[in-house]
């Protein structure tokens, strides 16, 4: 390594090495004006997006919006059955996939683990973590809609518990591999089974968690309108049945935006609005849960 | 010999304690609940299968080559859905990747962290917004500016019968697989620029520091030391991007014009696999009609189910180790 060192300091190299240097400083210069750029340009168009949401959105809020239902073009109105509809699916498609993501998120955790067939479910359900909302859709529609003759939001919310279950899943593992080895066998030292170890000690422990990890599937499948599409359909008066077809706020949207009439498609930025704001205060809530988690 | 009894007695004890019945049960709830999954997908893969059959069994091979889409004749071919898709997906990737890794080298290197903290929750928070509020900014805001200020002025710049015309043509609405795919591209950004951040995050500091220490620029540092090194998450991560924009339904279904013919050119109207499905399904009466969307649907199936497990194989080689 000092024949170069030589060379370089040699007085006939000393130019070429300037000339060298100042490219490098230059090229690096462009680098980082490129970068900086790209985020400018990034976030600047995001920003743009959000902000025709909230021109758009926010000059149609009003109590009508919440109380009453959707109306037929021309006349006042609200989106009250589709926030209901959204509501109650959401709600029926969390109590499945919180059930079941959390039991087979402890099952790859604590019991799986290494096995084969452990990095199998594993390696399915992050494909299913990505995988197009429009399939479940179809999927269900085969299952129980074909079947049954009808759309019912009874299928919607199997769709959507069909979404939210990887993320469930996905984030028990990860929580449940957080918590330390010594708090199991501390449990078993004293003569608790496996079992009893993971709901009263581990699952206990990871309390936040496992809430968060609910509320990023909850944000995932509130905003969701493809699946629904072909599962429940629609709704244009307020239902509670669950085998019959229900409304739901991004359907609604869909439906509006797409409409040939002014006062729908302001209430479908109404919506989009609402819906926005929603998913992203859950998320944030989710993520100030698990920051209190982790500091602990 | 007397004390074998009760120690064997208390060993016996001890195989069989109160609560192994209920840890045999709990066990098997939780490898059933992951069992439910799987199944699922298994389902899913084989309702797909089943319900799209007729399609295939009836148009063959010529169900991927057709690009003549006649729900009145009942005949179908795909092609045009499916190049749409392709077309749609990969050039929105184009255009975000390089503005996503820019994103995320500037985030992690050149920005200071008290910016760098909420800037990178930001874009995280911002990969969660659901795809209909920005399909709903293309078809309200960008469609019409597109057509006013782009597609408009191209149109009377570019001399008739040449190779530009013939790449630009299309009806000047603003609806077509170039916004199409401009709309995906920022759909998909926050989303590829917080996973290639969370990789450049991950790169152990001594290795920037040893590059830095040597005299490095940050250009060498970041195409030299840390591209390398994250390398193939990085294409893991791409390719993760691209199975969400080929499956995108909401998007593309409000801003790609929805023509099932195969695209001419980059501002012609088109359609996706997702759009064609979500604006067909609930309309379709014959039997063929259902059986070539649904077919469609195995079609986006098998694309995206590619992309995102060699994704996942890529991304995941180091995690789980």
């Amino acid at each position: 390594m000092t024949a170069p060192d030589k060379t370089l300091t040699t007085p006939t190299q000393t130019p070429n090495r300037f000339e060298r240097d100042t490219r490098r400083k230059i090229i690096n210069m462009v680098f980082v004006v490129l970068a900086t750029g790209a985020t400018a340009f990034a976030v600047g168009a995001l920003l743009l997006i959000l902000y025709s949401l909230v021109v758009n959105g926010l000059g149609g809020i009003n109590l009508a919006v919440f109380t009453m239902d959707q109306p037929p073009p021309g006349e006042v109105g609200g989106l009250r059955n589709a926030i209901l509809g959204s509501i109650i699916m959401c709600t029926m498609g969390m109590a499945l996939a919180v059930v079941v993501g959390i039991l087979s998120g402890t099952w790859l955790a604590e019991y799986g683990d290494g096995s084969r067939i452990a990095s199998t479910v594993r390696f399915l359900n992050d494909v299913l973590l990505s995988a197009p909302s429009i399939l479940v859709g179809l999927f269900v529609y085969e299952m129980l809609v074909r079947p049954f003759h009808g759309f019912s939001a009874l299928a919607g919310a199997v769709a959507l518990a069909f979404l939210a279950t990887p993320v469930v899943t996905r984030t028990t593992e990860d929580i449940l591999r957080l918590q330390s080895g010594a708090l199991r066998e501390a449990g078993m030292a004293l003569g608790a089974n496996r079992g009893f170890v993971i709901r009263t000690i581990i699952w206990r422990a990871s309390q936040s968690g496992l809430v968060t990890g609910a509320l990023l599937g909850f944000a995932r499948i509130s905003g969701e309108t493809a699946p629904l599409l072909f599962t429940s359909l629609g709704n244009p008066f307020q239902s509670f049945r669950l085998d019959q077809p229900m409304a739901a706020l991004p359907t609604t949207i869909f439906q509006f935006a797409l409409s040939a009439y002014d006062d729908w498609r302001r209430l479908a930025w109404v919506g989009a609005l609402l819906i926005a704001t929603t998913v992203l205060a859950i998320n944030i809530l989710g993520r100030v849960l698990t920051r209190g988690s982790t500091h602990k | 010999m007397a004390s074998v009894g009760p120690t064997g007695a208390a060993s016996r004890e001890r195989e069989t304690p109160p609560g192994a019945f209920g840890e045999t049960a709990f066990r098997s709830l939780c490898f059933g609940a992951s069992m439910v999954l799987m199944i699922g997908l298994a389902g899913l893969i084989i309702s797909l299968a089943i319900g799209g059959w007729p399609a295939f069994a009836k148009f063959g091979f010529s169900f991927f080559t057709s690009s003549e889409w006649d729900p009145v004749a009942d005949r179908y071919g795909a092609a045009g859905p499916i190049a749409g898709t392709l077309i749609t997906a990969f050039l929105a990737l184009l255009m975000s990747l390089p503005l996503a890794v820019g994103v995320a080298i500037f985030l992690t290197e050149f920005c200071p962290p008290r910016i760098a903290q909420p800037l990178g929750m930001a874009v995280e928070l911002l990969a969660g917004i659901p795809s209909i509020v920005y399909g709903m900014w293309g078809l309200f805001v960008l469609a019409p500016w597109f057509a006013a200020h782009v597609q408009a002025p191209l149109a009377a710049s570019v001399t008739p019968g040449s190779w530009l015309e013939r790449a630009f043509a299309g009806v000047p609405n603003g609806a077509n697989i170039f916004t199409a795919s401009l709309i995906l591209a920022v759909m998909i950004l926050p989303y590829m620029a917080s996973v290639f951040r969370e990789l450049l995050m991950a790169v152990p500091p001594q290795m920037r520091e040893a590059a830095y220490g040597i005299g490095s620029t940050s250009y060498e540092v970041v195409g030299s030391i840390l591209i390398p090194y994250v390398r193939t998450s990085a294409i893991g991560a791409v390719m993760l991007g691209l199975g969400r924009a080929l499956g995108e339904t909401m998007a593309v279904t409000f801003i790609i014009g929805n023509s099932h013919a195969f695209p001419k050119s980059l501002f012609d109207s088109g359609s996706t696999i997702a759009s064609t499905i979500a604006n067909e399904f609930t309309e379709a009466t014959g039997e063929l009609h259902v059986a070539a969307l649904i077919a469609l649907g195995l079609v986006l199936f098998v694309i995206t189910f590619g992309s995102i497990a060699g994704a996942r194989l890529l991304l995941g080689q180091e995690k789980y180790k």
